[in-house]
């Protein structure tokens, strides 16, 4: 409070105290949370209606990126200090628009400290700015202003890094954001999951309650979970923990499972098991019969994997310590995978802050390029054949579209596999198109998780099955497959090992009959093939076209069907290329067999 | 610690196939024969585990027997001791029982009989040896030792790395 210098300037005074305590606290708060810059700079606008000429544009000078002239600089630094000599209250008033301020005064807040509170503040009001863009906008003010505004102070209040907060505003629309990053802020509850191999839910929820711990049954969508709202015994030590009756687990690594849901008697590859409770879970669906192998190329983790194994009393794990890109080699023909790939861990920021901090272009790529190497090895794990199985669940506890859709979608390109529905009811479909790329519309049968709208860990599940145990050659020689597909057999049983060559398709079968001798049952199995690759591109341009999408995305997708076609024609020539090479004798009786049938 | 004598062949014999047991890395693992089979695929070098891992032999190349195993043997033990649940977590963390701690005790237990170590709820607690007889334990007093502690399902969280 100052005195007035000038008596005879008319100061206009807003709602007074009364007025404003039956309007609201938050009201009478914001008198202070306005800066003296921001006062000024509402004062400003006030006096550009009364002088229409020269203020004007210095205010749009100065809301020009980068560009600082000095002269503006040193002028509007002048009124400013003027201004707050002045001291007048500017009362904020609610329906007023939002601000930016200019950006010279935006490099002095790197100076001053501006408290989180201001920062929250105008958080709030930018994003109420966003949503509602053209009622609130300010006067040639771009978007794009509001947006990096916006970025920086997501970046100081929530400790982010650039990186993360722009990656996230692509994902998420601006009022979500401010959801998810909340999320982020607290813990999920803690879950755990009854072990059916040694007790019942209702049993073991009786016990925990003598103990002193309060808890519910999870949801609908699992007969096994638990929440914990809390306990007077350290939940990790209690006898009924020891005795192997229930696990700590997040409610999102239920989901995987479930969505893979092992049948009795299958055999189950686990490749990144660590620290073993998607491993476990599967054992107790599988009820101990079957064969899991649990897989993680870190061997300290897998320490956590062989007491966990033990002491839920599963029989049927066998534990090693591969690198998981190793895996068709070292063991294959699996009825079932399940690929929980290591990521950048953007889903679980609640229980690991520094990935805000921590995390860059290059280790999501990074990321990207080994999980995509995995999945290739998961799905040539798989036995397309089996009886009951044939399927893979891939899945990260991240939400970058980069490791998510796009290796899922890489995956559709490289092999024989499609999505399948999930079978869970719940969650975010995954995207089909993400900024400048595409992906295949069978990706909405994929599902996101996400901390503020489920309340459990960010997640990605995507179900694949295979449909054939043939690698698509585009590049790659024609004898290459066939050498992997003939170690399969070997070590398929022999009630399964049908001959994994010939397709499914009916009409490649016949076609394969009518052709004499095994080059040319191999051309036209390819053929076969390339035909289905481009009956593909075919199908997604009319799919895109029934969406009724823009013309751009048709374009795309002819594109691509050309790309296919000119692999087509590749491939016709290496086969024709690789012909001359002779084959050795074994095969050549094999598909000789193998046609006569 | 022949605890479980004769019943050893219920454990090879099972309904559900054959079991087997195997060293590995100065290892005893017991797993099904159809197991044992499919991991012969693994290398040496890489195999973590197999089945449930029974125990171990020292370098003097004595068998320990370790709590993973717990399951198994339970159902055959011939001696077993209950815990009153006031001494439960002092056996879990390690210690002795001591005849405050006894619920009860099968009949006719000799001294330094292996017996399985139960709770009250009859969840398996662990391993231990009997440190006097049945007779005995009911004449000594409150304060003495009566079952020497040999292992227990805490040690999945005390001793997580040995187990393997």
């Amino acid at each position: 409070m100052g005195r007035k210098l000038d008596p005879t300037v008319k100061v206009k005074r807003g709602p007074g105290r009364k007025a404003r305590k039956q309007k609201g606290a938050e009201t009478e708060l914001s008198k202070f949370l306005l800066l003296p810059i921001e006062r000024a700079a509402r004062k400003q606008k006030k006096q550009t209606s009364k002088k229409p000429g020269s203020d004007d544009d210095e205010d749009e000078d100065e809301e020009e990126e980068d560009d600082d002239d000095e002269e503006d600089e040193k002028d509007d630094l002048k009124e400013d200090e003027e201004e707050e000599e002045d001291t007048v209250q500017a009362n904020f008033d609610e329906t007023e628009t939002f601000k930016l301020p200019a950006a010279a005064d935006r490099a002095k807040e790197g100076l001053l400290q501006m408290d989180l509170q201001t920062i929250h503040q105008r958080i709030r009001d930018n994003v109420d700015v966003l949503s509602h863009f053209s009622e609130k906008r300010e006067e040639g003010k771009e978007r794009s202003e509001y947006l990096s505004l916006l970025r920086s102070d997501l970046c100081t209040y929530y400790s982010y890094n650039e990186f993360l907060i722009s990656k996230l505003m692509d994902i998420f629309p601006v009022s979500e954001l401010i959801d998810f990053l909340e999320a982020n802020e607290i813990q999920r509850p803690v879950t755990i999951r009854t072990n059916t191999l040694k007790t019942r839910r209702r049993d073991l929820a009786q016990a925990l309650i003598n103990r002193g711990v309060n808890l519910d049954p999870l949801g609908k969508w699992s007969k096994v979970g638990l929440v914990i709202y809390d306990s007077s015994v350290p939940i990790g030590a209690t006898p009924e923990y020891l005795s192997g009756q229930y696990m700590l687990q997040g409610a999102s690594s239920f989901l995987p499972v479930m969505a893979l849901s092992p049948q009795e008697g299958e055999s189950v590859l686990d490749m990144s098991a660590a620290p073993g409770g998607k491993t476990t879970y599967m054992a107790q669906l599988m009820r101990n019969t079957g064969m899991i192998v649990a897989n993680d190329a870190n061997a300290d983790r897998l320490k956590s994997v062989v007491g966990n194994i033990h002491r839920l009393g599963v029989t049927n794990a066998v534990i090693c310590n591969y690198d998981g890109r190793q895996f068709p080699k070292v063991m294959g023909g699996f009825d079932r995978v399940l690929l929980d790939a290591p990521c950048s861990g953007t889903g679980v920021i609640s229980k690991d802050p520094g990935v805000k901090t921590g995390k860059d272009e290059a280790d999501v790529l990074r990321s990207a390029h080994l999980q995509k190497e995995l999945i290739l090895s998961a799905i040539d794990s798989v036995n397309a054949d089996s009886p009951t199985g044939g399927y893979l669940v891939y899945c990260t506890c991240s939400i970058m579209v980069e490791e998510n859709e796009w290796v899922v979608d890489y995956a559709l390109k490289k092999r024989n596999v499609k999505l399948v529905p999930t079978g869970l009811d719940f969650g975010k479909e995954g995207f089909i198109r993400f900024k400048e790329r595409r992906f295949h519309p069978s990706l909405k049968l994929s599902r996101r998780f996400y901390p503020h709208s489920q309340n459990m860990d960010g997640f990605f599940v995507a179900k694949l099955k295979k449909l054939s145990n043939t690698i698509p050659t585009q590049q790659k020689p024609a004898s290459t497959p066939e050498k992997s597909n003939m170690g399969k057999k070997q070590k398929l049983k022999p009630e399964k090992s049908e001959t994994p060559i010939i397709t499914k398709k009916a009409g490649v079968k016949s076609e394969n009959k009518k052709s004499d001798g095994p080059k040319k049952a191999k051309i036209a199995k390819l053929d076969g093939e390339t035909s289905k690759k481009s009956a593909k591109p075919n199908k997604k341009q009319k799919v895109k076209e029934l969406n009724g999408d823009s013309t751009k995305e048709v374009v795309i997708e002819k594109k691509k069907g050309s790309q296919f076609e000119k692999n087509n024609k590749t491939k016709n020539k290496n086969l024709l290329k690789k012909n001359k090479n002779r084959m050795g004798k074994n095969k050549f009786k094999k598909l000789k067999n193998m046609v006569g049938q | 610690m022949f605890r479980i004598g004769e019943n050893i062949r219920l454990l090879i014999d099972r309904p559900d196939g054959t079991y087997c047991f195997r060293l590995h890395n100065d290892r005893v693992y017991y797993m099904s024969e159809r197991i044992l089979k499919l991991a012969t695929n693994i290398s040496r070098d890489k195999l973590v585990s197999v089945g449930t891992c029974f125990g171990k032999f020292t370098k003097t190349q004595k068998f320990r027997l370790h709590i993973t195993a717990l399951d198994f043997l339970a159902p055959y033990a011939k001696f077993k001791v209950w815990v009153k649940p006031g001494s439960e977590q002092s056996f879990l963390y390690g210690n002795h029982i001591m005849k405050s701690g006894l619920g009860r005790i099968t009949e006719n237990t000799a001294q330094y009989q292996g017996v399985v170590v139960y709770s009250m709820a009859d969840v398996p607690l662990g391993f231990g040896v009997a440190a006097k007889t049945t007779q005995e334990c009911r004449k000594v007093d409150p304060m003495s030792i009566v079952v020497f502690h040999q292992a227990d399902i805490g040690e999945y969280i005390r001793s997580e790395d040995t187990l393997t």
